[in-house]
């Protein structure tokens, strides 16, 4: 929803140079302060060593370097947890919505107390208290604490989508004999997507990036592995630079989705 | 002449909070019947028909409609609810399906029809309210006294032994009235069972059986319209019609 009037397309393209310019002074700067810091301190830069754990191309052909390999690991893991994290949302709003006092009840003891844990207290909590008792592995601990995790954020955006429906939908609904799951299903879920996509979407990108924390259980995805690369080389400037790159690369390329998404979904 | 009574109301009340919205309503609606309900903002007319189809829930007396008895049993109201359809103020079409869809969504979830049989059912209402061409269109590409006829030809795909009709012109432009009253003549004159909230008085002379006057809650007099428009016997009726009726 635009609140401030958008500018022209011409007056855009007239300050255009101006801001890139400005954005490459900026990024520049920082740059330097970044290199000559280095510098400094007499680190010894090594990114030509950098490729080959991105990839290799030797006389067996292409193979995925190390980086790529945590790159698939993340976007599984994150794939994963965020389904589990969308179903039990779902469930957690319908519950909240259900007009149970008892599902109601439920629902708000599980938002509150999630919300006020540490993401790394959950995961501690997951790994090393539940993994025993349930025979959790590193994995499922992994797509455990994101999963629920996320599911809380994800139920409150369920919340508002359904609740942005307007309340004559359901007496439509209600007036032609369907029962409250049928209305549901559908005539309020489909009318609510438009609403929910979009914030959805958000969370994922943030859930790409919390799945990081999953590195201090020694899951191998892309922040382990870049771990694991600088304390075999101890390139610690070049490798976390690389690992920033690629969460950005993942996450903006998701982002444009989003925004085409969106535009589709426009009524 | 016996006629099956189809809404029995004995002695309804219904609360808000504290506030009282209906106060023991009495009343009979027979097969065939039309009964026009009209009254002051907020006397209660439109609750009193949201309960005829348990979108309401009376708190005390015993309501029968089409020999349910409504109380809080989900699966009977439900049953109940493809037998009485309902016609609201603000039409309510489903903004996600085409007009189409919005009509044969019921037949086919709730009545559980094939879609060829719905597909025939909504094109017969949609001609019916004389729009078959915009089958494939958008609730929103509508105009209102479009959207409103869709929206009886929706609750007419149920195919109701009632219709309740909501105020069902009172959010339209002045130019669109006419065009779904006229619908709504035309229902009439096949018979079907209708209970009208409106301040239409034209639309209540021409088709209403019964008059019903509410004030506060209370239903103050039932009357055929012939004594009600020239000789009502409460005085209340007789302001509030002077009121309507003089501009």
């Amino acid at each position: 929803m635009p609140t401030a009037r958008p500018m022209s397309k011409k007056k855009m393209m007239n300050t255009l140079p101006l801001g890139v310019g400005l954005y490459l002074i900026i990024v520049g700067g920082i740059v330097w302060l970044a290199y000559s810091g280095a510098q400094q301190m007499g680190y010894n830069w090594q990114w030509y060593q950098i490729p080959k754990y991105i990839y290799t191309f030797t006389d067996d052909g292409f193979q995925l370097g190390e980086i790529l390999k945590g790159l698939w690991v993340t976007i599984v893991l994150s794939v994963v947890s965020f389904t589990f994290a969308t179903v039990l949302g779902l469930g957690i709003a319908l519950l909240r919505l259900s007009g149970l006092v008892v599902g109601k009840g439920v629902a708000i003891g599980y938002l509150e107390f999630i919300r006020n844990i540490p993401l790394l207290v959950l995961l501690y909590l997951f790994y090393y208290v539940l993994g025993p008792v349930f025979g959790f592995d590193r994995w499922s601990a992994a797509v455990l604490t994101l999963g629920v995790f996320h599911s809380a954020l994800i139920s409150e955006i369920f919340r508002a989508g359904i609740n942005s429906v307007d309340k004559g939908q359901w007496e439509a609904a209600a007036s032609i004999g369907m029962s409250r799951g049928q209305a549901y299903r559908y005539i309020i879920l489909p009318q609510s997507v438009r609403f929910m996509l979009p914030p959805l979407f958000g969370e994922f990108v943030h859930l790409i990036k919390s799945s990081a924390i999953v590195s201090v259980i020694a899951v191998a995805e892309l922040t382990t592995i870049g771990r694991n690369i600088i304390s075999d080389t101890y390139m610690s400037f070049e490798i976390w630079f690389t690992i920033a790159a690629v969460y950005l690369a993942l996450t903006l390329v998701l982002s444009f989705g989003v925004s085409a998404l969106e535009r589709r979904f426009q009524p | 002449m016996t006629r099956k009574t189809i809404i029995v109301a004995e002695n309804i009340d219904k609360f808000f909070g504290d506030f009282q919205a209906l106060t023991d309503i009495n009343l009979q609606i027979h097969q065939g019947e039309r009964v026009v309900v009209c009254g002051p903002s907020g006397s209660g007319k439109s609750t009193l028909i949201r309960c005829f189809n348990g979108l309401e829930n009376h708190d005390a007396g015993t309501l029968r409609v089409n020999d349910i008895e409504l109380h809080e049993d989900v699966p009977k109201i439900r049953q109940l609810r493809q037998d009485v359809g309902m016609v609201f103020q603000q039409f309510n079409l489903f903004p996600h399906l085409t007009i189409l869809e919005n009509l044969m969504i019921g037949p086919m979830k709730v009545r559980k029809l094939g879609s060829q049989q719905a597909e025939a059912l909504a094109r017969k209402y949609l001609e019916r309210v004389r729009i078959p061409e915009q089958a494939d269109k958008r609730p929103a590409q509508l105009s209102g006294g479009q959207q409103q006829r869709v929206a009886i030809a929706r609750a007419l795909c149920m195919e109701p032994q009632v219709m309740l009709f909501d105020e069902p012109t009172s959010s339209l432009d002045p130019e669109m009235i006419g065009e779904v009253l006229d619908v709504m003549v035309e229902l009439a004159e096949t018979g079907m069972t209708m209970v009208v909230v409106t301040h239409e008085m034209g639309f209540a002379r021409k088709v209403a059986d019964t008059m019903v006057f509410m004030e506060a809650g209370k239903i103050v007099e039932v009357s055929p319209p012939e004594t009600f428009f020239t000789n009502p016997t409460s005085a209340r009726a007789r302001v509030f019609l002077d009121q309507i009726l003089d501009h």
